[in-house]
C-alpha cells in the first residue's frame, strides 16, 4: 500500500510540477516579451476565447477526476481492514499508547509486529482526540474519544518506524511518540514467548463479563433480564424505538457505556451505563469477548 | 471613458483632524485606515509569534520554549492572523477604502454599521489579547473538541468570546458590501461593467454573512461545555467531539475563500493595469469568484477524512473540493492571458502580481494532494498541510493584499512610495517565502507531524527545519521594508498623481487622495471595466 501511495503521490507531484512550469513561464514570457516600451503604450483589444476557457476548464477537470477515483480507491481499501488481520488493540491517553497484542502481551509507545502479516488495530482514546500515525507505512487515523477506530497495514521489512501522535492533544503532544519494530515471524514468536501476558484479549473480557455481572442478565439462552450476546456481533438488531442498527463494535461500545442510547426490543431499559467505570481497554477486551460469542441454539435467534 | 468632472482637491485626509473626528469618522475612506494601522498591529504580533516557533524548531530538542508556552505560540500565531489579520486584510482596508469609488458611491450604504464594525473588531481583537494574558489559549486556532471544552487549562472560553465578537465585524462588513453593490452603483455601472475586485469582494461577503453565524455558534457551544458542563462534544457527557470538527470546517473551510477570494479581486485588477489590457475571460473570471464562494460551503469534510468520518462521507466531500480546483485554475489561466500581447509594466505591483502567480499556482496544485483521500490519510496533520496553506494564505492573500497595498497606496495617501524598496521587499518576500516553506511539503512527506515542539533527531529533518527557520527570516525582512519606505513616503515621497499607474478605473479618476465625498458630481459610467484604449495607434501591442 505503501508503495502505491508513492506512485500516486509522484503522478500528482508530476501533473504539478508540469503546470508550476506552464503557468510561471507563460507569465514570465509574457511578461518579458510583451514588455511596455512606451509610457502610452496600452495592450492589445482581446477580450476572450471560448475555445481556450473550455480548454482549461475541461483539462483540470478530467485530470483531477483521475485524482479523485484513483485516491478513493486507495483510501476505500485502506479503510477495509482484510479478513486475515491480527487485531491489535491501541488506547491513547495523555500522553502515551497503550498496546495489547492478540496474545495478551501488553507495552507501551512500543508495538512489535511481524512482517507479512496484516495487521488491524483497534484504536479508542481515554481522554482527547489522538491520531496513531505510522508515517513509514503511509497510515494515519485518529482515536476518537467515545468510539472505536480500526486503521491496518502490513509491515514488509523489518526495523523500527516512528509512531507519532497526529492530532494536536495537549502539552506533550509531541512526547506522544513510539516505535513500531517489525520482526521476522519467528523472531515475533519468540518475542512474544518472552513477554508477561495478562491473558489474552478474549480471555480477559470473559473475567470482565462475570466481574462486572453483565452474565446476570446476557445469558446464553435469551432467559435473562438482558438480550442474549450470543451471535449477536454483525447481526441486525431491532430496536424499541423501530429503529434497525447493525451490531458492530461501536454499537456494543455504545450500549456498554450508554445503555439507554439503543434499548432492544422486547427489553427494558434497566441497565445501568458503565460510562467511567470500565477503562477502554477494558472495553475492548469485553468487545473482544462479545465478538466471540456464536450463536447458542437457532431459537436464540428470534429475541435479536 | 467614464465621465468625472473636474473637482478642486478637499482630500479625505484635510480637516477636521484630531482623534476624535478620526474616530468618530463615518467616511469609509478613513474608517480603511483604521483597519490597517490595526490589523498591520496585528500583523506584527501574529509575525513574532511566528519567530517563537521557527526559533524553536532549530533543533529537534525543545530547548527554547516549554512545551506549553509553545502549543501558546502556533495557537496565538493562528488566531491572530486568520481572525485579526487574513480575514479582514482585504476586504476592510482596500475593499472599505476602493468598493464605494470603484462603483461611483459616495460611501458604504451604512457608513455608521461600518464604524460599528471597526469598533466591534477592535474590542473582540482586546477580548482576545486580554486571554492571551490571563493564561494564554493552547488549543491550536481550530478548538478541537473535547480538547478545549474539558482538557486545555487556558483561557479558552475568553478567546473563544473574542472570536465571537469578531465575527459581527466580518458579518457587518459583508452586509455592508452587499447592499452598497446592489444599491449604490453609479449610472452605466452594470454588474458587467464591475471591476472584479467587487466582483470578488462581493462573493466574499456572501460568504462571510452565510458563514460566520456557524463559527459564533460553534465557539460559544464549546464555552458553554466547559463552563456548564453541557454535553455537546464530550462524549463522556453524551456528546460527539467529531460533531464539533463538521461545525467549525462548515465556517473555516469556507473562511479560506474569505481569505483569497478578495486576493484574486485584487490580482484581477493589477494583472489589467499592468498590462493595460482587458482582463481575458471577464466573465468566467467574475463567475469562477461566484462558483469558488458556493462550492466553498460544500467541501468542509475534506478535513475529516481520518476523523471516523463515513467513508461515503468522504467520497462525497474530496469529489467537489476536486471541483474547486477548477474555477482556480480558471482564473490562473486568465491571468496569464491577459498578460499576453499586454503592455507589461515592469514597476513594482508587477513584481507582486508575478510572484502571487507563482506561489498560488503551487498552493492550489498542493490542495489536490489533500483533496485526493488515499494520499491524504498519509500527509493529514503534517507539515505538508501547514506548507499547503501557507502557500494560499501567506504566498496567495498576503502576497495578493501587498500588492493591492502597493498599487493603491498613492491613491489611499496621495504619497509615492520608493520603487526600489518595494521592488527589493517583493523579491525578498518571495524568496524568503519559498525557503520557508517548500522545505515543509518535504518534511510533510517524511511525516513531520504539525504542532510539534520536540521532533526526532534525524539530520535531514533537522537541516530541512533549519533552511525554512533561515528563510523565515528572509521573510521578515521582507515584510519589514514597507514599513520603512511607506512611512518615508508620507513624510517625504513625491505627490502621487491621480492616475500614477495609467490604469481604467472610476478610482483613477478622483484625485489621490479623494475627497471625503469621492465624487462632487455623480459619474457616470458608459463603458466596460479595463477599457484600455490606444493614445496612439503605433503604440499598441500586437
Amino acid at each position: 500500500m505503501a508503495m502505491e501511495m508513492d506512485i500516486l503521490y509522484l503522478f500528482i507531484t508530476a501533473v504539478s510540477a508540469f503546470f508550476v512550469v506552464l503557468v510561471a513561464a507563460l507569465t514570465l514570457i509574457f511578461a518579458i516579451k510583451y514588455r511596455r516600451r512606451h509610457p502610452d503604450e496600452v495592450g492589445a483589444d482581446i477580450h476572450g476565447s471560448l475555445v481556450l476557457e473550455l480548454t482549461w476548464t475541461f483539462i483540470p477537470f478530467v485530470l483531477s477526476m483521475v485524482m479523485f477515483v484513483w485516491g478513493a480507491d486507495l483510501f476505500y481499501r485502506l479503510a477495509r481492514p482484510p479478513a486475515d488481520s491480527m487485531d491489535m488493540f491501541v488506547v491513547g491517553k495523555q500522553w502515551m499508547w497503550k498496546v495489547q497484542h492478540p496474545a495478551g502481551v501488553r507495552e507501551i509507545n512500543q508495538m512489535h509486529v511481524p512482517i507479512g502479516r496484516n495487521v488491524r488495530i483497534f484504536l479508542g482514546s481515554e481522554d482527547v482526540l489522538h491520531d496513531y500515525s505510522i508515517p513509514a507505512f503511509r497510515v494515519k487515523m485518529d482515536a476518537v474519544p467515545g468510539k472505536i477506530t480500526t486503521m491496518w497495514f502490513k509491515a514488509t521489512q523489518a526495523g523500527t518506524y516512528h509512531i507519532f501522535c497526529a492530532e494536536y492533544c495537549g502539552t506533550k503532544h509531541s512526547g506522544m511518540i513510539g516505535e513500531v519494530i517489525a520482526m521476522e515471524p519467528q523472531d515475533y514468536e519468540a518475542w512474544l514467548a518472552g513477554g508477561r501476558s495478562t491473558g489474552t484479549a478474549v480471555e480477559n473480557g470473559e473475567r470482565l463479563f462475570s466481574t462486572l455481572s453483565c452474565n446476570t442478565c446476557h445469558k446464553p439462552d435469551s432467559t435473562g433480564r438482558g438480550p442474549s450476546l450470543h451471535g449477536v456481533f454483525g447481526s441486525t438488531v431491532q430496536l424499541a424505538d423501530g429503529r434497525k442498527v447493525v451490531a458492530d463494535e461501536n454499537y456494543l461500545r455504545e450500549s456498554i457505556m450508554n445503555s439507554q442510547a439503543k434499548v432492544v426490543q422486547g427489553f427494558q431499559p434497566i441497565m445501568p451505563a458503565f460510562q467511567g467505570m470500565v477503562s477502554e481497554e477494558n472495553l475492548m477486551q469485553l468487545i473482544a469477548y462479545i465478538k466471540t460469542l456464536k450463536p447458542a441454539a437457532p431459537a436464540d435467534a428470534v429475541k435479536k | 471613458m467614464a465621465t468625472v468632472p473636474q473637482q478642486e482637491n478637499h482630500s479625505y485626509l484635510g480637516a477636521p483632524y484630531g482623534l476624535a473626528a478620526w474616530l468618530l469618522t463615518k467616511d469609509h475612506k478613513r474608517i480603511a485606515i483604521l483597519y490597517l494601522i490595526s490589523i498591520t498591529i496585528f500583523f506584527a504580533v501574529g509575525g513574532m509569534f511566528a519567530a517563537g516557533i521557527r526559533l524553536e524548531l532549530t533543533t529537534p530538542q525543545g530547548d527554547l520554549w516549554s512545551p506549553d508556552m509553545y502549543n501558546k505560540l502556533f495557537t496565538l500565531h493562528g488566531v491572530v492572523m486568520i481572525f485579526f489579520f487574513l480575514i479582514p486584510s482585504i476586504p476592510a482596508v482596500l475593499g472599505n477604502f476602493m468598493l464605494p469609488i470603484m462603483i461611483g458611491a459616495k460611501d458604504l450604504a451604512f457608513p455608521r454599521i461600518n464604524l460599528l464594525s471597526w469598533y466591534i473588531y477592535v474590542v473582540g481583537a482586546i477580548i482576545t489579547l486580554a486571554a492571551v494574558f490571563a493564561g494564554g489559549l493552547d488549543t491550536g486556532w481550530t478548538f478541537y473538541t473535547p480538547y478545549s471544552s474539558i482538557s486545555s487549562e487556558t483561557a479558552v472560553t475568553t478567546a473563544a468570546l473574542g472570536v465571537f465578537v469578531t465575527g459581527f465585524s466580518s458579518i457587518l462588513t459583508g452586509l455592508n458590501f452587499i447592499v452598497t453593490v446592489h444599491r449604490m452603483r453609479a449610472p452605466g455601472m452594470t454588474w458587467f461593467r464591475l471591476p472584479l475586485f467587487v466582483w470578488a469582494q462581493y462573493a466574499t461577503s456572501l460568504v462571510m454573512i452565510l458563514g460566520t453565524p456557524v463559527i459564533a455558534i460553534t465557539v460559544l457551544l464549546v464555552a458553554a461545555e466547559r463552563a456548564l458542563h453541557l454535553g455537546i462534544f464530550d462524549p463522556k457527557l453524551g456528546g460527539d467531539p467529531v460533531l464539533f470538527q463538521h461545525l467549525f470546517w462548515f465556517y473555516s473551510h469556507p473562511a479560506v475563500y474569505i481569505m483569497i477570494l478578495p486576493g484574486m479581486g485584487v490580482m484581477s485588477e493589477l494583472v489589467a493595469a499592468v498590462s493595460r489590457k482587458q482582463v481575458f475571460g471577464y466573465g468566467f473570471v467574475a463567475f469562477s469568484s461566484l462558483a469558488i464562494a458556493i462550492l466553498g460551503f460544500l467541501v468542509w469534510g475534506h478535513h475529516l477524512f481520518v476523523s471516523s468520518q463515513s467513508i461515503y462521507a468522504g467520497l462525497v466531500f474530496s469529489i467537489i473540493t476536486m471541483l474547486v480546483a477548477v474555477p482556480s485554475a480558471v482564473k490562473t489561466f486568465n491571468w496569464a492571458a491577459t498578460m499576453y500581447k499586454g503592455s507589461v509594466t515592469w514597476e513594482s505591483p508587477t513584481y507582486w502580481v508575478l510572484g502571487f502567480m507563482g506561489l498560488f499556482t503551487i498552493g492550489g496544485l498542493t490542495g489536490l494532494f489533500l483533496a485526493t483521500m488515499g494520499l491524504d490519510i498519509h500527509l493529514t496533520d503534517t507539515y505538508f498541510v501547514v506548507a499547503h496553506f501557507h502557500y494560499i494564505m501567506v504566498g496567495g492573500a498576503i502576497m495578493a493584499y501587498m500588492g493591492g497595498l502597493h498599487f493603491y497606496w498613492p491613491k489611499m495617501t496621495g504619497k509615492m512610495f520608493s520603487e526600489a524598496g518595494a521592488k527589493a521587499s517583493a523579491i525578498l518576500v518571495f524568496v524568503g517565502f519559498n525557503f520557508t516553506f517548500f522545505p515543509q511539503f518535504l518534511l510533510g512527506y517524511l511525516g513531520m507531524p504539525r504542532r510539534y515542539h520536540a521532533y526526532p533527531a534525524e539530520p535531514i529533518w533537522q537541516v530541512l527545519n533549519v533552511l525554512s527557520s533561515a528563510g523565515a527570516s528572509i521573510l521578515a525582512l521582507g515584510y519589514l521594508l514597507p514599513a520603512f519606505y511607506f512611512t518615508y513616503s508620507l513624510f517625504k515621497g513625491k505627490a502621487a498623481p491621480a492616475n500614477p499607474w495609467g490604469a481604467t478605473g472610476l478610482e483613477w479618476q478622483v484625485p489621490s487622495p479623494p475627497p471625503t465625498f469621492n465624487f462632487d458630481e455623480d459619474p457616470v459610467v458608459n463603458e466596460p471595466a479595463y477599457h484600455y484604449k490606444p493614445r496612439h495607434e503605433v503604440h499598441v501591442n500586437g
